[in-house]
């Protein structure tokens, strides 16, 4: 149902293989698939409107770039643009010159203002700030009591008057936090004020007023990344009734698309200053556009992918079980295996990995049609197994697989398959491991130990050069987006980068250029002709 | 550099052995496959025995003295038109005013499309209306507002489809409490909607019992308590940080020893792609159901929404069966468009409608009368 940007553009593609030049009909083929994408991703009709018209006229125009393919031009022009928009004038947070800052947040109801203001309130006291929240929701019940645990779990002090649960004035309480706050010293004033619906004028007018009282020196508008076609609405009703200066964005850490970004971002000019990715207090960032734009087209996400990656694997470990794999000499076990499949899970359903992986994109529904519990099965069928079966799988005989299958409530075909399935997978790994070691990646460690025999082999064996066109399309996209952040440098996150000298670019271009093994593509195919 | 790589090797490996592995276990006959969970394991669970008085005639229980009484349900309905017209009237307008002007050419429609599509709708059941209404019109050649608007009132209504059942499931059997479990992302407004569910449920001389089963979010189960203190109900809560499998279990145990005819859990929001708490969800439903069957799932969605409700929903579908959408603030500019493509992919129809926050806004959803509500003027 969701296809993504890039499967679209490779179906429309799929004709203009071949052609050095798009004509007009073939931009207004893509425009169409754009403009479906975009609004799948909740962007604003206007803006897209706008965004397509302004794609064809750079598309059409002599700013194209001669060297790229056709779809490899048209995602750059789209996610030159996005980039653009969503990365307008960045900024910083304002200080104000005479403590206190006033900072007020405003927005929907349940978009996050009261997680946010914890948020922010322990990223101030890290840079050395000594930060007041005060708790001007007034409204909803117990978002006092809230605000004040939140505070607590941050170590930020809150001023709270007034109980809540509809007593008391939000307006009084936020005058009263600014004398509070020069008496005692604080230099930063965060105000969490109730939600509001922008079609509600009492409320609006009384955050015109609380704004009146305070003279904040930043009113942020939080929204939700989930938001719909309704948030330039609303981001208009909160720009006319109270105005605001910065956006935060917020549940990132979702699979929503996020295009009300954009539409924000283009509708009303305002920056968008931070993004919110989690529910614990120091998941907040900085916004990235670049991340935005890909996240928007749906295309592989290999950044946050690799961040995710990091996040979840031991990279002690994993260096081991690599240096297994690639020594092709069968030491690769089923429990390196389980290891690496649980670090996977525990970064999110295998179904989305699996999509945010560049050149994944084809297979799409095979993709979706993996079914969790099967994994758990695998886990059960492994668990079962003693561990001188899972470091040599090759001992398991008849008996021994009758009783795993007992142990594990499979069946001993269930266990012949995930044995003979793995030593097939482990073949293919240890194939592709020399591949990738061969294609512009050097430093693997345990490449040099390879056995002659699996010597680099030219990429693309085979006609499966053209069985993914998806790769193509995220090739292009994979570069800029790499090379707009000169200073993220994925090696050195993971404390490995002492071998590999290999830059951004490169990192990408692998991404890019990756093609899923022929043998892969088969299976899924084959699992595709299935019965079902 | 080296554990991208891995990864890359590690995940491909994985997909081909799992792929393989649903590959077969497709190919054998299903039966293993979908082994029901139940026989493995003999309800050895101390399933409280239906000790409670059998037919207590506790509904004459109002001596709920001093508290708020929620307003009767019949007037909910006609606020919801009042809401409804007056938020979304822009919607019919500009679809009427569309509908009604002399030519009907390529530029009409697609203006057409652009009015649906804003109203986060999606472009699939957008295309398909827009379709469906220019084969009617071409055939009767309208330029009648009337008709045109009674043939936008049928195909509306044909999306929304009116006879879907959307009772709310509260009664239990054999005794057992009626059990509502509320989920949904976070912010949608469960807490809100349980308070005002409580309300309902009590104006209709139900019993109810709530669990805060939200031991996250701070003040959470504060939250829901002030909401049932308002109305004399009692809320089961544990310690802050606790599994909240366990405060869902007390409090349907609660909802047994009363004789509770309704007992609501609140859950912590989560987002659907959270691994780990989508499952700590699945098993909330499946503690809860040592005890007591689980009646009713209702599924958050807040209006703003936009297209990520329906993977939203897909998710939640997945785990917990949801059985209800609730939409909510409906109140505002936004028009909730998403729930027609959840209903139509999910079959799970929507049962209740947020307006406001009010304590009383919440009203069941009528296929007939949100149409009616959304083409009133």
């Amino acid at each position: 149902m969701f296809d993504t940007l890039q499967d679209r553009l490779s179906e429309v593609f799929k004709n203009l293989r071949g052609k050095s030049r798009l004509s007009e009909a073939d931009i207004d083929a893509t425009a169409r698939e754009i403009r479906l994408a975009l609004l799948e991703a909740d962007v604003n009709l206007a803006v897209v409107k706008d965004f397509i018209a302004n794609l064809k006229a750079r598309a059409l125009g002599a700013d194209v770039h001669k060297a790229l393919n056709p779809s490899q031009q048209i995602i750059k022009i789209v996610n030159d643009e996005l980039v653009e928009i969503l990365g307008g004038e960045a900024r910083p947070l304002r200080f104000a010159k005479r403590p206190p800052t006033v900072i007020m947040l405003a927005g929907l109801q349940g978009s996050g203002k009261t997680t946010l203001a914890g948020k922010l309130g322990l990223w101030l006291k890290g840079q050395g700030h000594s930060p007041l929240l005060v708790a001007a929701d007034l409204q909803r019940p117990n978002a006092v009591n809230q605000l004040q645990v939140v505070g607590e779990r941050a170590g930020v002090h809150v001023f709270a008057p007034e109980p809540g649960n509809g007593v008391g004035d939000p307006v009084q309480v936020a005058r009263t936090s600014i004398l509070h706050a020069m008496s005692k010293l604080y230099d930063v004033v965060i105000v969490d004020t109730a939600g509001r619906l922008g079609i509600d004028a009492e409320l609006m007018q009384q955050a015109a007023d609380i704004r009146g009282a305070v003279n904040p020196t930043e009113v942020l508008f939080v929204v939700d990344a989930m938001i719909g076609q309704d948030a330039v609405n609303t981001a208009r009703a909160f720009e006319d009734g109270v105005g605001f200066d910065g956006v935060v964005l917020t549940k990132l850490d979702g699979d929503a698309r996020g295009g009300a970004a954009l539409s924000i971002a283009k509708v009303i000019g305002k920056p968008i200053m931070f993004a919110s990715n989690g529910e614990g207090l120091t998941d907040f960032d900085a916004f990235h556009p670049d991340r935005m734009a890909s996240r928007i087209l749906g295309m592989g996400d290999v950044l946050t992918l690799i961040e995710q990656a990091e996040k979840t694997f031991d990279a002690e470990q994993t260096q081991k079980a690599a240096e297994k794999l690639l020594g092709g000499r069968g030491e690769f076990g089923l429990d390196d295996f389980l290891q690496q499949m649980q670090a996977v899970r525990r970064m999110g359903p295998l179904s989305k990995i699996l999509g945010m992986m560049p050149g994944m994109g084809q297979m799409k529904d095979q993709i979706n049609n993996i079914d969790e519990r099967e994994i758990d099965r695998l886990e059960a069928i492994i668990k079962s197994m003693t561990p001188a079966e899972r470091a040599n799988p090759k001992m398991l005989d008849g008996s021994r697989r009758t009783r795993i299958a007992k142990g594990s409530g499979t069946t001993v075909t269930d266990v012949n398959s995930l044995v003979n399935r793995f030593f097939e997978a482990r073949k293919m790994m240890q194939s592709l491991g020399g591949q990738m070691g061969g294609a512009g990646m050097p430093g693997l460690p345990g490449a040099r130990r390879q056995p002659p025999r699996q010597a680099p082999k030219p990429k693309g064996r085979g006609k499966g050069v053209s069985g993914n066109p998806a790769k193509r399309a995220s090739s292009p996209e994979a570069l800029p987006a790499a090379a707009q952040q000169p200073e993220w440098n994925p090696a050195d996150a993971f404390g490995l980068g002492k071998s590999g000298q290999a830059s951004d670019a490169d990192l990408a271009k692998a991404l890019g250029d990756f093609q899923l093994p022929p043998d892969l593509q088969k299976m899924f195919d084959q699992k595709n002709q299935g019965p079902r | 550099m080296d554990l991208l790589q891995l990864l890359i090797i590690g995940i491909l490996g994985l997909a081909v052995v799992v792929a393989g592995t649903v590959f077969l276990a497709r190919r054998r006959a299903l039966p293993p496959a979908t082994k029901p969970e139940l026989p493995a394991r003999p309800t050895a669970e101390p399933t409280a025995p239906p000790a409670e008085p059998g037919e207590t005639p506790a509904s004459e229980l109002p001596a709920v003295p001093a508290l708020e009484r929620p307003e009767a349900p019949a007037t909910r309905m006609a606020r919801l038109r009042r809401r409804l017209a007056g938020s979304n009237n822009p919607l019919a307008r500009g679809l009427l005013s569309i509908l009604s002007s002399d030519r009907l050419d390529a530029e009409a429609w697609d203006d057409f499309e652009a009015t649906l599509i804003t109203s986060d709708l999606g472009v699939g059941p957008t295309q398909q209306l827009t379709e469906a209404l220019r084969h009617e019109l071409a055939i009767d050649g309208v330029s009648d507002q009337a008709l045109a608007r009674q043939i936008l009132r049928t195909e509306l209504l044909k999306l929304v489809d009116p006879d879907l059942d959307r009772e709310l499931k509260v009664d239990g059997a054999d005794g057992k409490p009626g059990v509502v479990l509320v989920v949904g992302v976070n912010g949608t407004g469960k807490t809100t909607t349980i308070g005002k569910i409580a309300r309902v449920l009590v104006a209709e001389n139900k019993t109810v019992v709530l669990g805060a089963a939200d031991t996250f979010r701070a003040a959470a189960a504060d939250q829901l308590q002030t909401w049932g203190d308002r109305v004399g109900v009692p809320t089961v809560r544990g310690p802050e940080g606790g599994d909240p499998a366990a405060v869902a279990y007390q409090a349907v145990q609660r909802g047994l020893d009363d004789g509770a005819d309704v007992v609501v859990v609140d859950t912590a929001g989560r987002l659907h792609t959270k691994t780990g708490l989508m499952d700590e969800l699945g098993k909330i439903k499946r503690v809860i159901e040592k005890l007591a069957p689980v009646t009713e799932v209702l599924l958050l969605i807040d209006a703003t929404t936009g297209q990520n409700g329906l993977i939203q929903a897909r998710v939640f579908a997945d785990v917990v069966q949801i059985t209800g959408i609730v939409l909510s603030k409906l109140d505002g500019s936004a028009k909730g468009g998403i729930v027609v493509q959840v209903q139509r992919e999910l079959g799970v129809p929507v049962k209740l409608i947020g307006l406001g926050e009010g304590v009383d806004d919440l009203v069941p959803f009528e296929a007939e009368a949100f149409v009616d509500a959304l083409l009133s003027e």
